[in-house]
């Protein structure tokens, strides 16, 4: 096994040798299937409860609080326990639901979310799917998600759940528009939307440094979006709190709900790994133009660590929102998107053909 | 062209105050030792009231078993919700008198609003308001209490 | 199915049923058990129908069997955020009605808690304003706020929310020690952390879009439901109690009426913000002053009030709470009645909410500052 931290196509590639030498090429390709599928899911389930913990003792800190502190060392094991908890939950269903619809809803949710996930490329070699048209493929099924929303809103017979079902929908429409502008921004700076491609061309500095003001305003554009098509706060309209209890999954309960909770944490950290592939240069060490020595000691850190620690600072400033800002009423979410992201992406791009152009970039 | 600039300012004066807001969050996030909450059981032991609050009614003995309640009633009267029950007896004094005394001081927890009251009417200041407030039993039977511990009687001297 | 596609068909938009909500009694925005039946279309909050009486407990028939102490300590039930105010509306009724001179240094110190508990009112005021409006963090940076104030009130008082600090002819103890000192602390600690909730809320403009403009009150109208308080006020109804009928030591302090012609939620919200300062002014003013003297006046074991009708009210982080006896000359009132500034502000609701949105309604819930026992009492 050739085990190299800086480079999994090696180990990657060993085991796809392996298998196809040991079984038939029918039952070698399935085995691989299970074993990326097997490899996601726990990633997904691990990376989720991380990300749950992470949120309680973020939220804590700027609430001036401790946050969780009981279960494990500094609360480590709270959203395990919390999880068990949710699994042992008695599944209750409103007794007029639509069934079928009301049990398809949660898995449509995270099915999307798996699907989103397979193409984001954690380190060299680390990456499922790699075609040409990645993030065309990613915007695609991202919003595939609002319909399993839209389905539990509708199916749960609950007017809360419908209004926030409705809310979401009209919600999520219209920032995939900024979250495409966005990227097609980028899109027009790279000349590819391939995953792969776009992370190579960032080696000498990444597309927000190279890109300059267009590029910032994309991100910028880009982390507002986001944070609406995750349905987080200070866009989390769909499940309001104060004004609708839960939203669409107030009738949810048990792990149909922990479905729900959980999809809401893997968008945000789609959301978070898409904004560090396209715009700070994925699993790209921090690289200045001719320091030598600074560079190799970049070098000197892993590329998966690179690629976690910029999906945690991009995660951290999506918390940050979440819990600094009030929530905007339905009709200024759509004024935002429609008076002000929408037109500012439109002029962005204009302004990023020029940049393209001219060659005025580093 | 000028109301173009308006939307452009617009734009920037709304990021600017929400770049305030997060200031003062983000202020607070990095100053994680100026948190304001306890870990309260934990801490039980560092937990000390303020001698004036009011946590329960307790009748204060000395260390002769003797307390200073006369049996007069008058916390009963003032207590706006019933929970003081006063239950006296009559005993014949050495010198061949009648008399009423105390025999049990029945305070119910659960149904006391700590008003102060009681304390404050009491007129020799047998009753006093005990600084415990961790109330939680098991049974609601344990929150009706007999102030006057058993065998205890009356303190030379207090006048009737 | 037929009839709802001809439905569709023959009217000139698109048919949209109305639909009623019951929000509440178990709600998170309305903070206690209030009901509201709802009437929406869409988002759109068409009628409001407030149903009350899901923690009716029948404070003023009770008072019928206690006496004047004892009633004293139920009105701390009712709106426990003022609930020194509410005792002190009750003492002063007493007091009034048989003629006896409070020390000035219980007016001093009745008015140095008065403006405590209205800052801590509106400390919880303001971080649910925060958390209906969805930022989470305010609730915990009013709350460590409040707590000061709590600590204070558990030092002097001995409780920290149903205090039942004040007797007729008095308060209960003397101020404790470190009362002084502690207030002190507060208000310059306090003075640092007030500009914060500006910056935080005030001046945020998601803030201050979701608030402008929202859930209009006409002058008229705030005089006409009789919305007094803060909520009064921000209408430009002049309706300050302290001003108009000044009672307790409020003659001997200068303050700012806060009038606000905006008559929005934006004004509401402002007009409270603006009286946290003036509180602490009057604090400022009172602390370093409060005369020596007799604690309380010394009254009789048994409170027998003049045969008589007596009314006295006092101004409430809420609005105006007024108290009517009706003796008979025995220890116990024949009957009493409370005009609680709850209820007369939640019935103005239909009138500002009509039109907004849901996310509005709760808005404008929050900047009325509703507390569910002082409207059922």
């Amino acid at each position: 096994m050739a085990f190299n931290i800086y480079d999994f196509s090696n180990l990657t590639h060993t085991i796809h040798v392996g298998l196809q030498e040991s079984f038939s090429p029918f039952m070698a390709t399935t085995l691989e299937w299970v074993i990326v599928g097997t490899a996601y899911l726990l990633f997904v389930a691990l990376f989720g409860l991380l990300l749950v913990y992470a949120e309680r003792k973020v939220c804590a800190a700027f609430q001036q609080r401790l946050g969780p502190m009981r279960v494990g060392y500094w609360g480590l094991l709270q959203t395990i326990a919390d999880f068990i908890k949710l699994l042992m939950k008695e599944l209750i269903m409103p007794r007029k639901a639509d069934r079928f619809l009301y049990n398809l809803a949660p898995f449509i949710v995270i099915i999307a979310s798996f699907l989103a996930i397979a193409v984001i490329p954690f380190a060299p070699g680390l990456q499922s799917l790699d075609f040409d048209i990645g993030i065309f493929y990613l915007t695609a099924v991202s919003s595939v998600g609002v319909i399993g929303i839209l389905l539990a809103g509708w199916s749960s017979n609950n007017k809360y759940s419908l209004i926030g079902a409705m809310r979401s929908g009209a919600q999520i429409l219209s920032y995939e528009l900024s979250v495409s502008l966005s990227l097609l921004t980028m899109i027009v700076f790279a000349g590819s939307m391939q995953f792969s491609t776009i992370v190579e061309q960032q080696r000498g500095a990444w597309f927000i440094f190279s890109g300059h003001v267009p590029a910032i305003i994309a991100f910028i554009v880009f982390l507002i979006a986001g944070t609406a098509e995750t349905n987080r706060g200070p866009f989390d309209l769909a499940e309001a709190e104060s004004e609708l209890t839960a939203g669409f999954h107030t009738e949810y309960s048990g792990i149909k709900f922990a479905f729900f909770f959980l999809a809401e944490y893997i968008n945000l950290f789609i959301i978070s790994a898409v904004a560090t592939t396209v715009f700070l240069g994925g699993w790209m060490p921090l690289h200045f133009g001719n320091l030598e020595s600074f560079n190799h000691a970049m070098d000197f850190i892993p590329p998966i660590v690179w690629f976690f620690m910029k999906v945690w600072v991009v995660i951290f400033i999506i918390m940050w929102f979440k819990w600094t800002f009030p929530r905007l009423r339905v009709d200024q979410i759509l004024t935002l998107e429609w008076k002000y992201l929408l037109p500012i992406n439109l002029v962005n791009i204009l302004l990023m053909a020029l940049v393209v152009l001219t060659k005025f970039h580093f | 062209m000028k109301s173009f600039i308006e939307y452009i300012g617009s734009i920037f004066k709304g990021i600017w105050t929400l770049l305030i807001g997060m200031k003062v969050t983000g202020k607070y996030f990095f100053t994680p030792w100026k948190n304001v909450t306890q870990q309260y059981p934990e801490n039980r032991d560092q937990l000390v009231m303020f001698e004036r609050f009011r946590g329960e009614v307790i009748m204060t003995h000395n260390e002769n078993n003797e307390h200073l309640c006369t049996g007069c009633g008058i916390c009963e009267i003032n207590c706006p919700n019933g929970s003081i029950e006063i239950i006296s007896k009559s005993i014949l004094t050495p010198d061949g008198k009648k008399k009423r005394i105390i025999d049990q001081h029945i305070y119910h927890l659960g149904m006391c609003t700590f008003c102060n009251l009681c304390v404050k009417a009491c007129p020799t200041g047998a009753i006093v308001m005990g600084q415990k407030f961790e109330h939680a039993v098991w049974d609601r039977s344990l929150l009706t209490k007999v102030l006057n511990q058993p065998g205890s009687k009356i303190e030379e001297g207090v006048k009737e | 199915m037929s009839e709802i596609r001809e439905i569709i068909l023959n009217s000139d938009r698109l048919a949209t049923d109305e639909y009623l909500v019951n929000m509440g009694p178990q709600h998170p925005s309305t903070h206690g058990v209030l009901r509201m039946l709802v009437r929406l279309e869409g988002e759109k909050v068409l009628n409001i129908e407030p149903h009350i009486g899901y923690i009716h407990s029948g404070i003023e028939k009770m008072c019928e069997a206690i006496s004047y102490p004892q009633i004293i300590h139920l009105t701390d039930r009712m709106d426990y955020l003022s609930a020194h105010m509410n005792n002190e509306a009750v003492a002063l009724c007493v007091e009034k009605a048989l003629q006896v001179e409070v020390p000035d240094r219980v007016n001093y110190i009745r008015t140095i808690m008065d403006e405590l508990s209205r800052l801590a009112s509106h400390q919880l005021w303001w971080c649910v304003m925060g958390m209906d409006l969805g930022a989470l963090t305010t609730f915990f940076y009013g709350l460590r706020d409040r707590e000061k104030i709590l600590d204070i009130f558990e030092e002097t008082c001995g409780a920290r929310l149903t205090v039942n600090y004040n007797l007729p002819g008095g308060v209960m103890f003397d101020i404790h020690p470190n009362f002084q000192k502690r207030v002190k602390d507060f208000v310059k600690y306090f003075r640092t952390k007030l500009p914060e909730y500006d910056q935080l809320l005030s001046g945020n403009v998601i803030f201050r879009e979701r608030t402008s403009g929202i859930g209009y009150l006409s002058p008229a109208d705030a005089i006409e439901y009789g919305v007094t308080g803060p909520s009064g006020r921000a209408s430009g109804f002049s309706c300050d109690l302290r001003k108009h009928q000044p009672y307790s030591a409020y003659p001997l302090v200068k303050f700012n009426e806060i009038l606000d012609h905006r008559c929005d939620t934006l004004a509401r919200y402002e007009v409270r913000i603006k009286e946290m300062y003036e509180s602490l002014s009057i604090i400022d003013q009172l602390i370093d002053n409060i005369p020596e003297g007799e604690y309380a006046v010394k009254m009789k074991g048994v409170i027998k009030l003049p045969e008589g009708e007596f009314f006295q009210r006092v101004e409430t982080a809420r609005g105006e709470f007024g108290v009517f006896v009706i003796s008979d000359g025995k220890k116990n009132p024949y009957r009493v009645k409370f005009r609680s500034p709850g209820f007369s502000n939640l019935f103005a609701l239909n009138k500002m909410a009509k039109g907004h949105k849901i996310a509005d309604l709760v808005a404008i819930m929050s900047t009325l500052d509703l507390v569910i026992p002082d409207i059922d009492r």
